[in-house]
């Protein structure tokens, strides 16, 4: 199905099953130990070995020697795979840098060996014999230090490096009011709960890979290319993912060494990377040093705006686009942007949730928020004064929907903002400085190509099937809530299959674009399959209506028991889309508004309230959304507060590399939190009317928490993490 | 950058690599015959109950319980996200106190009683925790849930029997199951996909309940 004109009524609109706040099909599996991942298919692999992954212990150089010997002696020891004998390999699209290093490492922690044994005891014993001998080479480790320099780089290929409308230098000179200021994030880790893991087996040429995957296809092509294994021999499995937020994208170094390592040891092989290799073997979001300039008249009409991010990456990676949401969010009649990306020989940089929105934002909102206050004017109201409801650039292209004024505006009144005392450092309680922060949320959405096969049989049961992944996001039950509406049945009347090679590709998780494409995806089949029933029970296809189980067209109704009764009835399709995505700006937007204290003795900041007001088209589930959005609102807290990937300089490596020493958010950090979804559906975006959410719930959240620390305190940090020791020494006065 | 001098290297590359098993020594590469395959270690015999059955096994001592209950009884409900005790994906109940799965060897428990995930219930017959993490949504990926739910129990259990923690006023007085309460005590337990408000309000429901 072509989805290249907005859409008209369609069944969904009924909002008989979509829209509706549904439990998770899964929760029953999940809570109860039941849903198998990717370490764990007993019934399927009786009798596995165990592979143990070998890291560099250099960030750049060579391996001169390995002596194996004493590790192959060692007791259960079946096998061990380096580069020196896995042969040819080749790098699949979405990789940076190769996924075995040797005898050429690129970055620490390269998986440079496989130990493959009896047991997983045997292995990680053996793996602690095996003697490497490197030679070091100098590797530029230090983003500050190249920053300035390095080349400017665009966000996409055959994009000029800079982004530019009407004379951004001028207008900023001749602005009577003016922001000048940089800004910092540090790199973060993904940190997942479940390890990256696969469990490989070989039956002759045909390969089985059950492998903790957010996008089978991609994968499953990169495997093929990495190994040179043709793409049809390879079934690849991924139907419980334990988190990705966008580490889990691509073909990862686990998968690759249980596949050589079966290969090696005659036998099935399970790999699951130890946590402290995780975050320096696999991707990162990488570090930006920002600097906005922002000029205005006293009325608060931004009249310049720029924004320039530089980050750095592995030669022939990319750079973390912080400033891509700066040439949409605000109005502005001379606009700059440009990144410059350094070549840096830490481990490689990729996508993690929100990328480019998640730093950038948490840089462009305190820059709003310190512009607001130079003018005197409420941050909201200075957002709302610079809103654009057209793209500034092409002012002929409009949003297909923004609700950002209403975001904020609600989320105010809900929040209590006008109790908000505009003076920095005024509000105590006890012990406690208590400030509240708002920022806008933006993200787009991303149109992707995605298929389903819709099957009912002779039960009544409808069954999709797509190598959609549920990474967390709640796709099982969306794509069963959509099935139903398509099909007239209730949600227990539909079982989904998820995450496999052998079903229709989808658009698969990241970016915020699995469940609305994945959806409309199952919609095209559903559509087809709704065809075929009309054609076998000679209905008038314009007219049909499906309820309660039942098929009815012009006064004629059959269930759908009788109408399968001569035999299933299948359907593949998949949704593709025209240019409606170019001729309209497609978006998501939010409002996140935070309350902290900051313990006036010691500098601790806690988290007192949350609220995030989103719109982002149709909500297909308003529980399993309203869990996303929490869910990266505690991500932004710990981006805004601890998270931080310490970089050491000599070695070259991400020094806290486990989850000890990268602190991420515990329960005792968040305080209850509030989500409400404006009513919106976008018939710009797809049938279904929805757009994303899982992203954009993080974008500006940093930010929120920032700009409450100031209201707080009275002592702006630009430098995130904002750990006390940042603002200690310029706390208030105790008394 | 700092100049280090390769004794420096090798010491501090040591360090680092233990961590994570590579070793960064001098040794040259060996053209000499390969080495006789060495003796597997001798397994101890070991025997608990689990979920109410009582598991013979015989392990090599250097299995965690962890890895017994995943690795040689296929009870996959109870998690590995670390293996190192930092996230409580692997949280179980042995005699009724939770713990790190990961940070104990299967042997030591000769004789104790131990509960999973799949022992607490079962899709046809939840556990109470279990149906309030459905119906409050206590969960996104799934991950860390086996443990969280684990540890819910565990935690409301301790608050009745009157175990202290760091977040009471007075130490003295009986703990209730207020939300700072069981915040608190399911620090532990990390929730990468951030579920916790959500958890919250799954416990504050069965707390209730049994209030």
């Amino acid at each position: 199905m072509k989805f290249d004109t907005p859409a008209t009524t369609n069944p969904i609109d009924r909002m008989t099953v979509v829209g509706r706040a549904h439990s998770r099909i899964d929760g029953p599996l999940k809570t109860t130990g039941g849903a198998a991942y990717a370490y764990e298919h007993p019934a399927e692999v009786a009798d596995p070995a165990y592979g143990y992954v070998v890291g560099a212990g250099i960030a750049k150089g060579r391996i001169r020697s390995m002596n194996l010997d004493e590790a192959k002696a060692a007791p259960g020891v079946i096998a061990i795979v380096t580069a020196a004998d896995a042969g040819k390999m080749g790098k699949g699209k979405f990789n940076t840098a190769k996924l075995i290093g040797g005898p050429d490492i690129d970055h620490y922690h390269q998986a440079i060996a496989l130990v493959v044994a009896e047991t997983f005891e045997q292995a990680r014993a053996a793996a602690g014999l095996i003697r490497v001998d490197y030679t070091r080479s100098k590797g530029q480790f230090d983003l500050a230090a190249v920053a300035d320099t390095a080349p400017l780089k665009g966000g996409e290929p055959g994009k000029p490096p800079e982004y530019r409308v009407g004379d951004f230098e001028q207008a900023f000179a001749a602005a009577p009011v003016k922001l000048d200021q940089r800004y910092t994030t540090p790199d973060h880790t993904h940190a997942m709960m479940e390890p990256f893991a696969s469990i490989a087996a070989w039956n002759g040429d045909a390969l089985t890979l059950w492998t903790s995957n957010q996008m089978v296809d991609w994968t499953r092509t990169d495997l093929a290319t990495t190994l040179g294994i043709p793409k049809d021999k390879i079934t690849l499995l991924s139907p419980y993912v334990g988190g990705g937020f966008g580490g889990k994208l691509f073909l990862r170094s686990d998968a690759v060494l249980a596949v050589l390592g079966a290969r090696a040891a005659k036998r099935a092989v399970k790999v699951a990377l130890q946590r402290p290799l995780m975050a320096n073997n696999t991707t990162h979001r990488p570090a930006t040093r920002q600097r906005i300039r922002i000029g205005a008249t006293p009325d608060g009409t931004i009249t310049a705006i720029a924004h320039e991010s530089s980050s750095g990456d592995l030669p022939n990676g990319g750079p973390e686009a912080a400033v891509l949401q700066t040439q949409l969010l605000y109005a502005g009649a001379n606009r700059l942007t440009a990144m410059r990306l350094a070549v840096l020989d830490l481990p490689e940089g990729n996508a993690m949730r929100a990328p480019g929105e998640a730093p950038g934002l948490m840089a462009l909102e305190v820059a709003m928020d310190e512009m607001a206050e130079t003018l005197k004017m409420d941050p909201i109201a200075f957002r709302v004064k610079n809103d654009t409801q057209v793209d500034p650039k092409t002012p002929t292209r409009r949003f297909s929907q923004r609700q950002l004024v209403r975001c904020l505006e609600e989320g105010a009144q809900r929040f209590g903002w006008s109790r908000r005392n505009a003076t920095p450092a005024q509000v105590r309680d006890g012990r406690w400085l208590v400030g509240m922060g708002v920022a806008s949320a933006f993200r787009n959405h991303m149109n992707m190509t995605s298929g389903a096969r819709v099957r009912l049989g002779r039960d009544g049961v409808v069954t999709v099937e797509t190598d959609m992944t549920d990474i967390g996001t709640g796709s099982y039950t969306i794509i069963a809530q959509t099935a139903a509406e398509m099909m007239g049945v209730p949600v227990d009347s539909v079982v989904v299959k998820l995450g496999s090679s052998a079903f229709p590709v989808s658009a698969g998780s990241g970016g915020q674009f699995g469940a609305a494409n994945a959806t409309a995806g199952v919609y095209a089949a559903c559509v087809k399959l709704r065809q075929a029933l009309a054609t076998r029970l000679g209905y008038d296809p314009a007219d049909l209506a499906l309820a309660d189980g039942k098929i009815t067209s012009g006064g004629r109704s059959t269930s759908l028991e009788q109408a399968a009764a001569a035999g299933d009835l299948s359907a593949e399709d998949k949704i593709e889309f025209g240019d409606l995505d170019k001729t309209w700006q497609l978006s998501t937007f939010g409002a996140h508004f935070v309350e902290v204290g900051v313990d006036v003795y010691t500098g601790a900041t806690r988290l007192r309230r949350m609220l995030a007001v989103c719109a982002a088209g149709r909500i297909i589930n308003p529980t399993s959304a309203r869990s996303q959005v929490i869910g990266a609102m505690t991500m932004g807290v710990g981006s805004a507060l601890m998270e931080e990937l310490a970089v050491d300089k000599r070695f070259g490596l991400f020094i806290n590399h486990d989850l000890a020493s990268y602190e991420v958010p515990v329960h005792a950090d968040i305080p209850h939190q509030e989500v409400v979804f404006l009513d919106e559906v976008d018939d710009k975006a797809n049938p279904m009317k929805a757009k994303g959410v899982g992203e954009l719930g993080l974008c500006g959240v940093g930010a929120a928490v920032a700009n409450a620390m100031y209201n707080a305190t009275g002592v702006r940090l630009r430098d995130y993490p904002l750990t006390l020791d940042k603002h200690f020494e310029r706390l208030p006065a105790v008394a | 950058m700092t100049a280090v001098s390769e004794v420096e290297l090798s010491r501090r590359g040591l360090l680092a690599g233990s961590a994570a098993t590579a070793i960064v020594v001098a040794a040259p590469a060996s053209d000499a015959a390969p080495l006789p395959q060495a003796p597997a270690p001798t397994s101890l015999p070991v025997s608990f109950e689990v979920n109410g059955k009582r598991r013979e096994l015989s392990l090599d001592p250097r299995t965690t319980l962890l890895d017994a209950l995943r690795e040689h009884l296929q009870l996959t409900g109870t998690k590995k996200g670390c293996d190192h005790g930092q996230c409580g994906a692997c949280t179980v109940m042995v005699d009724g106190v939770r713990i790190n799965s990961c940070l104990t060897l299967a042997v030591m428990h000769q004789g104790d009683k131990i509960t999973t995930i799949e022992g607490l219930g079962t899709p046809d017959k939840l556990h109470p925790m279990q149906a309030a993490f459905i119906k409050h949504d206590g969960y996104q990926c799934g991950y860390c849930t086996p443990g969280q739910i684990c540890s819910a129990v565990a935690v409301l259990d301790e608050i009745k029997r009157g175990v202290p923690s760091h977040v009471q006023d007075d130490l003295t007085a009986k703990p209730r199951a207020t939300n700072v309460e069981m915040r608190e005590r399911m620090s532990g337990n990390i929730c990468r996909c951030g579920a916790y408000s959500n958890i919250a309000d799954a416990m504050a429901d069965v707390a209730g309940e049994n209030a």
